[in-house]
């Protein structure tokens, strides 16, 4: 592992106003992620951990705090840097797939791979995570976890540095979850894409090389595995 | 829950759309507010008009005769139905106005020793009326006097039989009887060039040697007499002394071309209302159903919450009828209000005293339900449609669509197309009755503002060609009595006369059986080089060598073909009664003509080559001159400037048919873009969620906003000319709706027309698409994706 951090948070917080009520999503959260490792990012919903997400892919700014994805700095970045970034350097997976149904699997994959700078081709990309039999269908004609799946290629396709993926499973059966954490595994093994899960699911921790716990919007614990578990041995 | 819940629930829905509310009602205000403009402007003048027709006591029975003592006013009284009688002088003059060199003439009407005339009262606007002894004083009409700026104490002098006198303006007035003023032998209104006078009694006989007798009769009869039977009486009565037949209302020169245009307002406050309504429902029903649509997931929550059918669709029916409310108060305030405007407007041109403001309640209660009904229709089959579903399958989100290739895509096969390309072709064609729908509500945009301009084409071409192709003269000169052709020779050497033609026009009756039509009998030469009859395709008609050429409308009217004969009563000279043949049917635009070669028409007559008017072509620069030579010209009558006829009608075709138009297309406007901009706020609700995850995965703004704005312009690509083919068909319809005495409009619309109606629907797509463009800057990306739909 490589000890130049991909991304840096300092003393990050978060806070929105919600009318009268101010809620803090984030209260301090220093964090470094490294080159191609996979790290599963736990909590409970409200910890905080989506709005880590959202910062790190250039969705959302901190209140306060710093953010680096290498030497650039994401706080404070303008709308049109941030567009480029999530572009250039960001795949996301979310838990409702968000395909987009008037295209094919392949199109929706080469929808991302038009603009992207040095992309693979899409067929690769959806071979990658086993759909090469169903490049031509429409996102109706798809069991959720082939979207998801479809979801995961138009991620990895425009070979992103980072791969940050929202409750993954959260919308599927175990057995179909399992099949998409085997491709975001081999994604990650194959590409050496950072990649950073996000899931309230214990279960899935153990297939990460270092995981995280949130709660109220800090950091509560971390560790690494000393052994990645292979997906297929994960149950729950 | 109870109700109040769910009207909270309605009021911040309500607010929350309100872009949206606002942009419905604005389609139904639009349709709401031509509507009542059209029968709120037309219902006030026919009342206005009914009024003063009362007030001041306007004829029922016209007469005009060449001379009867007074004591034969004792017999009219004496038959029966008639009420109140009106004998008067009646002449010609020419004018001297003071600063303006032209031939002037007018109509002079004596006034009763009285002042005020029993029948056809007049309505003083300044000033007072000839005091007793007076002989000198007169009163002007309106027009004339605002043409001239003549007021009280101005004067002029007229040339009465050949003898000048001069007189004082005492009075401005108006009449029922000159609502509508057109100089003899002419088309158009000429206000600086021809007035009505009216001058005592007695001043008039002197000059007109008239004295102890009258020359015009104008009666009011009982209501329940049949006027035929007291014209018989009339006719019978003075027929002796030259009486040229008594005549109703339906012949009066200016109640004629009154009814004629309060017709044709009476066209466009039933039929285009009716277009502009219909086409304002239907955009309203796709609307409001759309709108509907997508608050299936909320009526599936209501429904598992244990709300019935009836309740939610009582509580979205609520919404649609408060936003029809919005729409229909909307409408009724600028209706109402733009109605009166408009009325203001004619009531002006036509001069009446004072407008009554009319409107059959009914009329509003009737349009509130029509609206209400129309809209609750709209977005009941919306409701129905979602709240047939289990609330289970209702509330699961509605699924990635169905989409596939097209047959469309696939003919297109060989170009590469991006892939948000894809989706806007793809969205179209997965929906072709929704996609039909849209492109359809942005023709019928396009469609209403067409139709609101191409009148101004027609009337204009209507126009041109008469005055272009059909009458090149450039002055036409009236003569007092008919002169022998050889008087062309005398005007031919007037410095600054080009060339000189001539006519005859005659006064008479054409008469088939019981169908009868008073008009001018036209006699023109055989060469005949600036005005001739031409049809309706601009190519001159030859004259038959005998017999008369009608227009058609004419032809109708009477009931004739060419071969019949028709009885023909000339109303001057020998009163003759003629029997001739109908040769020929043309078909003009403008005004109703019977027309004869001049040399068969005088030998009818059996006069030699007589003349009555000269049709002069001349140069610009010598008018003045020749203006002033023809006003010294005892023979001379009065002249008409062909420019200052066509200046005067498009300046009144301006003031009101375009104030109309212009209403018109800018409540077109209005739907246009109330149907757009509700079609792509629909559009971005529909796709948010897609058009966020695309900016996640790095489109930029304009990258997903092409997508959105892509599809518009595919419908605008769409819509545009299928609602130019609309805008034509109904273009079709108001045109043989309007089709009057005066003038049938013929169907042109201008590429200016089609550009206005295009330019309309674009801007109000250009305005909406600016609105979505902004709104998707302020796309909540993080929100979009956490929610499932």
């Amino acid at each position: 592992m490589v000890n130049q951090p991909v991304f840096q948070t300092r003393g990050l917080t978060k806070v929105y106003d919600q009318g009268e009520v101010q809620v803090h999503a984030l209260q301090g959260v220093d964090l470094d992620l490294y080159a191609g490792e996979l790290v599963v990012m736990l909590g409970a919903s409200g910890s905080g951990k989506s709005t880590l997400l959202n910062i790190l892919g250039g969705l959302d700014v901190p209140s306060t705090g710093t953010v680096s994805y290498r030497d650039e700095r994401l706080d404070g970045a303008r709308e049109k840097d941030l567009t480029r970034y999530r572009r250039d350097f960001v795949g996301f997976v979310f838990q409702f797939y968000n395909l987009i149904p008037s295209l094919t699997a392949r199109e929706n994959v080469a929808a991302v791979t038009e603009i992207s700078r040095h992309p693979m081709e899409p067929e690769q990309a959806l071979a990658l995570v086993g759909l090469e039999g169903r490049m031509d269908h429409f996102p109706a004609q798809l069991s959720g976890g082939e979207q998801q799946r479809v979801a995961i290629a138009r991620a990895i396709a425009k070979c992103p540095e980072v791969l940050l993926c929202d409750e993954p499973t959260g919308a599927l059966d175990s057995a179909t979850g399992i099949r998409v954490l085997e491709a975001l595994e081999k994604a990650n093994r194959e590409t050496g894409t950072t990649t950073v899960i996000i899931t309230h699911n214990a279960a899935i921790a153990n297939m990460a090389d270092r995981v995280i716990t949130l709660s109220d919007g800090r950091i509560s614990g971390e560790h690494r595995n000393g052994l990645r578990q292979d997906p297929r041995s994960l149950s729950w | 829950m109870s109700g109040h819940t769910l009207r909270t629930k309605l009021y911040r829905e309500l607010w929350h759309l309100k872009g949206q509310v606002i942009a419905i009602a604005l389609v139904i205000g639009g349709g709401v507010a031509v509507c009542l403009m059209s029968l709120v402007n037309y219902s006030s003048l026919t009342a206005t008009r009914a009024d003063y027709y009362a007030e001041h006591r306007f004829a029922d029975v016209f007469v005009s005769l060449k001379r009867a003592p007074n004591h034969v006013l004792q017999q009219v009284a004496r038959i029966p139905g008639i009420y109140n009688v009106g004998a008067r002088v009646e002449g010609a003059a020419k004018l001297d106005i003071a600063g303006f060199d032209e031939p002037v003439s007018a109509r002079l009407i004596s006034l009763p020793e009285t002042g005020m005339p029993e029948v056809n009262r007049l309505y003083l606007r300044l000033g007072r009326l000839p005091e007793a002894g007076r002989n000198n004083e007169v009163v002007v009409i309106g027009s004339f006097a605002d043409a001239h700026g003549l007021v009280p104490g101005d004067t002029l002098s007229a040339i009465i039989n050949g003898r000048r006198q001069q007189m004082t303006v005492v009075g401005v007035a108006e009449s029922p009887e000159f609502v509508y003023i057109i100089p003899p032998g002419a088309m158009l209104p000429d206000y600086e060039r021809y007035g009505v006078l009216w001058l005592p009694r007695k001043s008039l006989a002197a000059a007109m040697d008239m004295s102890g007798a009258f020359n015009s009769l104008v009666l009011q009869t009982e209501m329940d007499t049949p006027i035929a039977g007291v014209i018989d009486h009339l006719d019978r009565l003075l027929a002796r002394y030259g009486g040229t037949g008594a005549f109703d209302r339906s012949e009066q020169f200016s109640h004629r071309f009154l009814n004629d245009e309060l017709n044709q307002l009476k066209t466009m406050a039933t039929v285009f209302p009716l277009i502009f309504m219909a086409v304002a429902m239907f955009l309203l029903n796709v609307v409001i159903s759309r709108l509907i649509s997508t608050q299936r997931d909320i009526v599936a929550v209501l429904k598992a919450f244990g709300y019935s059918n009836r309740q939610v669709g009582w509580h979205y029916s609520q919404m649609v009828l408060v936003i029809a409310s919005v729409g229909l108060l909307l409408g009724t305030v600028a209706g109402l209000w733009l109605g009166r405007e408009l009325g203001q407007l004619y009531m002006e041109f036509y001069r009446f005293p004072s407008l009554l403001f009319s409107i059959n309640p009914w009329w509003l209660v009737f349009l509130a339900a029509i609206t209400l009904l129309v809209a609750w229709i709209g977005g009941w089959r919306a409701i129905r449609a979602a709240a047939a579903l289990p609330p289970a399958e209702a509330m699961r989100p509605d699924g990635p669509g169905r989409f596939r290739k097209g047959a469309f895509e696939r003919a297109l096969g060989g170009l590469r197309f991006s892939q948000p390309s894809r989706m806007i072709l793809r969205q179209l064609a997965s929906r072709p009755t929704r996609t039909l729908l849209s492109a359809t509500g942005v023709a019928m945009a396009a469609a209403i503002v067409m139709v609101g301009n191409f009148q101004f084409d027609s009337v204009g071409l209507m126009v041109h060609t008469q005055f272009a192709r059909v009458q090149q003269q450039d002055i036409s000169v009236s003569f007092v009595e008919p002169v022998n052709e050889a008087a062309l020779y005398g005007l031919a050497r007037q410095p600054g006369v080009l060339y000189a033609e001539g006519r005859r026009l005659v006064s008479a009756r054409l008469i088939n059986g019981h169908r009868e039509w008073r008009t001018v009998l036209t006699g023109i030469p055989g060469d005949a080089k600036v005005q001739f009859v031409i049809d309706q395709n601009l190519n001159p008609v030859p004259l038959p060598p005998a017999g008369l050429l009608l227009t058609d409308f004419l032809a109708v009217e009477l009931g004739v073909k060419p071969g019949d004969i028709l009885t023909i009563e000339v109303l001057e000279g020998e009163r003759r009664k003629l029997e001739i043949p109908v040769a020929g049917i043309t078909n003009e635009f403008l005004g109703v003509g019977a027309y004869m070669m001049l040399s068969a028409l005088n030998r009818s007559l059996s006069d030699g080559p007589q003349i009555n008017q000269a049709l002069l072509n001349i140069e610009d620069e010598r008018a003045p001159g020749l203006y002033r030579q023809l006003r010294e010209m005892p023979g001379v009558l009065g002249i008409g400037i062909r420019q200052a006829m066509l200046d005067s009608f498009f300046d009144t075709l301006a003031r009101n048919f375009l104030t109309f138009t212009l209403v018109n297309s800018i409540l077109g406007g209005i739907i246009a873009f109330g149907v757009i901009y509700n079609t792509i706020r629909i559009s971005l609700a529909e796709k948010g969620r897609e058009l966020a995850s695309l900016r996640v995965l790095g489109y930029t703004h304009n990258e997903v906003s092409h997508i959105l704005l892509g599809e518009l312009a595919l419908l605008l690509i769409l819509g545009v000319p299928l609602g130019w083919a609309i805008g034509h068909g109904l273009g079709e319809l108001i045109v043989s709706a309007m089709q009057t005495e005066l003038y049938r409009v013929p169907l042109l619309i201008t590429y200016q027309t089609f550009g206005i109606s295009a330019a309309v629907v674009v801007l109000s797509a250009l305005g909406s698409g600016f609105i979505a463009w902004w709104r998707l800057r302020g796309l909540d990306l993080v929100a979009v994706l956490k929610t499932r739909e």
